[in-house]
Formats: structure tokens, C-alpha cells, sequence
């Protein structure tokens, strides 16, 4: 990360501002704030349980918060869908893999580019030459991205015949495909190997390099956080513990207890 | 602008090709018998149309619906009163109309999938198959206030040509089947058919992809219940030439299940596959009862028989290969391949041109 970067870590573009969420009278996250600069790489990290898949699904949408507002570019979003947030630029992978398995990963990426297919299904069944023009464009983008995710190979075996370390980056793919300003990956590098996980990181530092892609990631692996994030925010029991740079974090006591256990 | 075929693969056009001169250049030349295309060639081609009605709406949405009789009697319906009020809209007109009623009835009806999915999705949509079929018996008008329960169909007239020979009806048949299994194919290959698969295979994921559920799904509803409209109005005028709302009752809803089920979900091909099956395995049964045991059998116990091995197929297909025959095909093919790799057409070429 030393080296100079092509786009500047800039505003803040995502904001979370004091979310509490409760399923009954289990309390997951309680009133955390945090934000996200635009082209940074942004990782959340926490205990098992303390609440850091259920931050992203308020993020996307998935879970209504009790409390609490999201703002995307310094605006308020009053009502979050996952479609509304996908329109506005935010797409994402998932804890346990959200592919469409029936479906070749050629097709999966190709769903990605959803938001950029404008043709309705009438223009589609008459193969209009614009339909065309739109679906080749697509075609192309999807196969770019193929190629870099270096899965060509397999792109057009269905989803649900792959290895869990290959579909995981066919989601990956998939969530580039929307050319979103923000990507949430939740545990991109879950169950990998040491290659797989390299890989992983190389391509998420790659697609922040060159996109200028806003990355926020939960991840278990210490060493992957620290390596590749800008800024590290730590829950623990729905709160925010710790917040800063992967040294400013590191060097947290909170953080040390919250990991490594506190004498009682 | 360029011609339907410009993105199909070299194999598509062959294969279409095949059953273009098969459909309209070998049958009619070889088969003379009217029985064959009044009672197997014409519903096979109306039931296969309705079958990728259903095909549309479970084998790629993934929404388990059970109504595509109803949706084929509002067609069916349709049809009889927008030629008998309309008669300026003609045959091609009246169709297309027809088939847009019953996509009016598939959105009213396939709003619950937004709400219920699975077995309780499969109950809602049953209200389709019984309002549908009520209400054309509840309100005269829609019979004409005809007393005697069975209407007869209008003539077939286009373009002032009247098509009443089983020949023409069957090219009718044909002609609309093609065009409207093409516009599926279309589909169901484009971003439109992407849609649908990805919220058949994990909505959750789709509708963070930006695509919408509620769209999405009420579209393949309505262009299910449209297919399934136009093959009841074909299936009341070219097939039965009657119209009766008890033809439409919930058995020949299982009926269209099943084709959907056996042929293949998520395949165009399977739905054709799958209604030739069904409507084939009765004839075969009776022509063996009749032949081979030379009547010994009763004809009451044939068709038990019929119910008995559909269900078991059902239930083998469901264990061993639930993406039905259309899968099983494409396996033997594969093993084919495999197996004699030199009977490959290009393999074939290029080995002879070497050895010249």
C-alpha cells in the first residue's frame, strides 16, 4: 500500500449512523456508527457473533434496523431495499455463497449486469438489434472480468459443480459485473487455503487499484485484514470497539481483550 | 433489421431445420390418416404451448403454480367472444387478444408468489383454476346464454381462407407454436431468462443484483398465463372445436404438470418432449391391450394402468433425474458422443478429406 495511489482515499461516501437492530429480544447491533471513504479498503472484524454480518445486511438492506440511518453519499436513504441499494451502486457478496447454482458462471456474471440491461422482455424475445448490441456489451464485460478473475476455464460449468474456493470467486465476479462504486464482501476468503486466500486479496487490491472500488470486507484472518485494509472498525457484542488504522487497531486494549480474553 | 436467427449457434439452426422439414414437409406427405392429427398432432402442439406456459413460470422462475387449465379456459373463452363481438380483429388479432386476457388473469393471480412460495404458493394459484372456471359458468354472457352447456367453436377463418380440414388446423397449430416457442427460446436464453433463473435459484441474491422480485415474477406469470391462453383458444378451436368449461377442468391442469415435470423443468425442448410422452403413453397402452392381449383387458383397467405408471415415473423421475427427459436425452447424446467419437459429422469430413 505504500506506493502512490491512482485514486485518492477520498469523502466519506457511506455512513452508518447509530443502527441498532434486535431480533426479539436478542440485541445484534446496538447504536454503531462508522463510515466508509470513497476508494478505500474498509474492513470489519469482531469475535464470532459479534454482529458483523447483520451490520452488512442493514447496509444492503436485507435487515430493517430499529434505529439508525444509512447514508450513501451524504444523503439519507429513507427506505432500504437491496434493490434500491444495488441502484444506487452497492452490490455484494455473501457469508454462504448466494450463487445461482442451475446457472453457468457465465450466466451468474451476467446477472450482475443487471442494472445495465435497459431492454424489456418484448424487445428480448424479437432479438431487436438492440437487444443485440446491449447483450454483446454485456457479454464482454462479463467475459473481462472472467479473465481476470483467470476462471475461463469454467465459465460455463453451472455454479453448484464447483469447489467452494472457486465459487466464492464467482461471486466475487459477479458483484464486479455491477461496476458498483461500493462492493460488500462478506468473508470473501472463508475456508480458503493459503493460495486461494492470496489470490483473493490480490484481486481485491487490484480491482481498488484500478477501479478505484470502495471495498468493505468482514474478515476472520488477521493477517489478511491488517495486509490489505486501509481502515479496520472492530464489534464486539453489536458495538463498536475499536476504529482506526490496522496499527492504531492493533494496538487497542480493547481490541487485545476482545480477542485474546480479559482476566475477570 | 437482421433476421430472428442471427444469435443462435450453427447446431440450433440445424436442429431447427430438422424439425421444420419434419413438421411441414414429412408429416404431411406421409401421414394421411386424420386421426393422427385430430387427435395426437393437434393437441400435442396446443398442450406443448401450454406446457411452456408452465414452464415459464416453474421450470425458470422456480413458482410453483397449478392453474394453467384456468388460464388455457380464459383463453379459450376469449377467443369464442372476441369472434363472435369483435369479428373485425380476425383470427390472428382475436388470438393475440385472447392470450393478453389470459396474462391479465396471470398478474391478478400471481401477485400471492410475492407473498407465499412452495406448496402454499401452489394453493393460492389453485384459485385461478376454480374462479376462472366459475365464472364463465356463473355469467351467461360469457357462453352467449347458450342453454345446452356446449358451445361450438366458430370456423377458422384468415384472411378470408377458412382452414376446417385437420391438414390446415394442424398448420395453424404449427405456425403458432413455432413462432411463440422462438419468442420463448428468446427469452428464456436472454437477460429476460437470466432474470427469471436467478430468482428461481436465490431470490435474495437476485434482488441485491438489482433485480426486482415483484417484476419479475408477475412478468413470468403474465407471459405464462398468456402462453397457456393462446393453447386454450387453440386447444378449444383446432382440437375439441367445442367450448366447454369442464375441458378445463384440474385434472388437465396435473395433465400440463406432468408434461412440465417428465419433459424437464427449466427446458423449452422438455415441455415438447414431455407432452408427447403423456399424450402418446395412453395410445400405446391400448394398442398393446388391443393387440397383444387381444382385448383380454379391460379398458377401465388400462387407463388405472396409465395412472399407475405415471406416478411411479414421476416419482423415479423426481429420485434419479428431476430435470426429466429432456436431461435424460441430452445424457445419451453425451454418452454417445463419447463412446463412438468418430460418428461426428465434421469428424467425418475432415477424415475423409485426408484421406483424399
Amino acid at each position: 500500500m505504500a506506493q502512490e495511489r491512482k485514486f485518492k482515499i477520498g469523502k466519506p461516501i457511506l455512513e452508518v449512523n447509530n443502527i441498532s437492530l434486535s431480533f426479539g429480544g436478542v440485541k445484534a447491533i446496538t447504536d454503531t456508527s462508522f463510515n466508509v471513504l470513497e476508494h478505500e479498503v474498509r474492513a470489519i472484524i469482531g469475535p464470532n457473533g459479534a454482529g458483523k454480518s447483520s451490520m452488512l445486511n442493514c447496509i444492503n438492506g436485507i435487515y430493517k434496523p430499529q434505529q439508525g440511518t444509512v447514508s450513501f453519499r451524504g444523503q439519507q436513504i429513507p427506505n432500504i431495499t437491496p434493490n434500491i441499494m444495488a441502484q444506487m451502486g452497492l452490490s455484494r457478496t455473501f457469508q454462504n455463497l448466494a450463487l445461482f447454482k442451475r446457472m453457468s458462471v457465465l450466466d451468474n456474471i451476467l446477472v450482475g449486469r443487471k442494472l445495465h440491461t435497459k431492454t424489456n422482455f418484448l424487445e428480448v424475445a424479437l432479438q431487436l438489434p438492440k437487444v443485440k448490441k446491449e447483450e454483446k456489451l454485456n457479454r464482454e464485460r462479463s467475459e473481462e472480468i472472467i479473465s481476470f478473475l483467470e476462471i475461463e476455464d469454467i465459465k460455463d460449468t453451472p455454479v453448484g459443480k464447483l469447489p467452494y474456493g472457486l465459487q466464492k470467486k464467482v461471486e466475487l465476479g459477479r458483484a464486479l459485473a455491477t461496476d458498483s462504486t461500493i462492493i460488500l464482501l462478506d468473508e470473501p476468503m472463508a475456508g480458503m487455503n493459503v493460495e486461494e486466500k492470496r489470490d483473493m486479496c490480490r484481486f481485491i487490491l487490484k480491482v481498488n487499484d484500478e477501479l478505484g472500488t470502495t471495498m468493505v470486507l468482514i474478515e476472520h484472518d488477521m493477517g489478511v485484514v491488517m495486509d490489505i485494509s486501509d481502515r479496520v472498525v472492530v464489534l464486539d457484542y453489536g458495538k463498536v470497539i475499536g476504529d482506526g488504522t490496522p496499527d492504531e487497531v492493533r494496538s487497542n486494549q480493547k481490541v487485545i481483550d476482545a480477542y485474546l480474553g480479559v482476566e475477570h | 433489421m437482421k433476421p430472428v436467427f442471427m444469435t443462435y449457434t450453427k447446431k440450433d439452426i440445424i436442429n431447427l431445420a430438422i424439425c421444420m422439414v419434419l413438421s411441414v414437409l414429412i408429416i404431411p406427405t406421409f401421414i394421411k390418416t386424420e386421426y393422427w392429427y385430430t387427435s395426437i398432432l393437434i393437441p400435442w402442439l396446443c398442450l406443448a404451448l401450454a406446457t411452456i406456459g408452465q414452464q415459464i413460470v416453474m421450470g425458470y422462475t422456480g413458482q410453483l403454480a397449478l392453474g394453467a387449465a384456468g388460464f388455457m379456459a380464459a383463453g379459450a373463452f376469449a377467443m369464442f367472444n372476441l369472434i363472435l363481438r369483435v369479428p373485425d380483429l380476425g383470427f390472428v388479432g382475436s388470438l393475440i387478444m385472447s392470450g393478453l386476457i389470459a396474462a391479465a388473469f396471470g398478474i391478478l393471480f400471481g401477485l400471492p408468489s410475492l407473498k407465499v412460495r412452495g406448496i402454499y404458493l401452489m394453493v393460492a394459484t389453485l384459485a385461478s383454476q376454480f374462479f376462472i372456471i366459475w365464472m364463465i359458468d356463473k355469467f351467461g354472457w360469457f357462453k352467449n346464454y347458450d342453454s345446452s352447456g356446449i358451445i361450438t367453436a366458430q370456423d377458422i377463418v384468415i384472411l378470408g381462407k377458412p382452414f376446417t380440414t385437420p391438414l390446415a388446423m394442424y398448420f395453424v397449430c404449427l405456425a403458432v407454436t413455432t413462432v411463440l416457442t422462438l419468442l420463448a427460446m428468446n427469452m428464456a436464453r436472454g437477460s429476460t431468462g437470466r432474470n427469471w433463473m436467478a430468482v428461481r435459484d436465490m431470490d435474495i441474491a437476485a434482488e441485491s443484483m438489482g433485480v426486482s422480485l415483484l417484476r419479475t415474477k408477475v412478468q413470468a406469470f403474465a407471459i405464462s398465463a398468456f402462453y397457456c391462453g393462446v393453447a386454450g383458444a387453440l386447444f378449444a378451436f383446432c382440437y375439441l372445436k367445442s367450448l366447454e368449461p369442464v375441458a378445463f377442468d384440474i385434472k388437465l391442469s396435473f395433465k400440463i404438470l406432468f408434461m412440465c415435470i417428465l419433459g424437464g423443468l427449466g427446458t423449452i425442448n422438455g415441455a415438447f418432449i414431455g407432452a408427447a410422452f403423456i399424450l402418446l403413453f395412453p395410445v400405446l397402452l391400448n394398442a398393446i391391450g388391443n393387440n397383444v392381449f387381444h382385448g383380454a383387458i379391460d379398458a377401465t383397467i388400462i387407463s388405472s394402468i396409465e395412472q399407475v405408471i405415471f406416478g411411479g415415473l414421476m416419482i423415479i423421475f423426481m429420485i434419479y433425474e428431476p430435470l426429466g427427459m429432456a436431461k435424460l436425452w441430452e445424457n445419451i447424446k453425451q454418452k454417445w458422443k463419447t463412446k463412438f467419437p468418430s460418428i461426428n459429422l465434421k469428424n467425418l469430413k475432415s477424415s475423409l478429406s485426408k484421406k483424399s
